[in-house]
């Protein structure tokens, strides 16, 4: 059977959203698929050497759960609406949201970013940053971690186009 | 049942107990067989999925006590 490919363009810089696109490569390549990840605009933060300074936002996410990590579990179970034009006003509300959200991360047994972008290089998932981006927000290769490969819109479609999974996170 | 390697994924979400059992199987040579147990609820479903797409051939999945326990012979 010829080796399934799975091509993934990933484009959101923010803590959230930096699971998606490294879990699912790194669970591809566990599968046996031949696996590349497009890094563009804010995606780009993915690849930074140092990720630590990824953030997530619940200002204007109504989605996200406002849960504290310690404490009794009545305490835990609540979900704090905190209104956005408070969350907004308040300096370093971000911060400590992401303060939360990486403690919650770690009760739960999830993996962290560089852990499972480690994984996926281990595992011989390409990635590929986007280089008109990079130029575009100032960026420069030193920036990023080693083993990747830089190109443009044409170089994805080489692969996406004989791709059998391709998803735009 | 009788195993040559045995992997704890306990304590560990999505996806890394298959990330780990992965690893782990590329050590071993073909016909061994791996015993994995973890806490992942969603281990159940993921590891007939990873079993069916790799061909490693699930032998046996059980839970007791909240822990699932998977019995893997390697391709």
């Amino acid at each position: 059977m010829e080796q399934k490919k799975l091509a993934i363009i990933a484009t959101k810089g923010t803590l959230d959203w930096a699971y998606p696109p490294f879990i699912l490569a790194s669970t591809a390549a566990a599968l046996g698929y031949e696996t590349q990840v497009f890094f563009t605009f804010y995606g780009l933060q993915l690849l930074k050497k140092d990720v630590s300074d990824l953030k997530v936002s619940p200002l204007g996410n109504p989605g996200m759960p406002m849960k504290m990590p310690f404490g009794p579990k009545w305490f835990r179970d609540i979900n704090w609406n905190i209104p956005n034009a408070i969350q907004a006003i308040v300096p370093g509300f971000e911060s400590l949201a992401t303060a939360l959200m990486k403690q919650t991360i770690k009760n739960n047994g999830v993996a962290t970013i560089p852990e499972l972008r480690s994984l996926c290089q281990e595992a011989e998932v390409k990635f590929i940053a986007c280089q008109m981006t990079v130029e575009l927000f100032g960026f420069s290769h030193d920036d990023f971690i080693p083993g990747i490969e830089y190109g443009g819109a044409a170089t994805f479609f080489e692969f996406a186009g004989e791709s059998d999974i391709c998803l735009f996170i | 049942m009788e195993f040559n390697k045995e992997l704890d994924a306990r304590g560990l979400n999505c996806p890394l107990p298959i990330l780990r059992t992965k690893k782990t199987l590329n050590e071993m040579a073909s016909g061994e067989i791996l015993r994995v147990v973890a806490t992942d609820p969603g281990s159940v479903k993921d590891f007939a999925a990873f079993a069916k797409q790799t061909g490693n051939e699930l032998l046996s999945s059980s839970e007791s006590g909240g822990e699932f326990t998977f019995y893997i012979k390697k391709k």
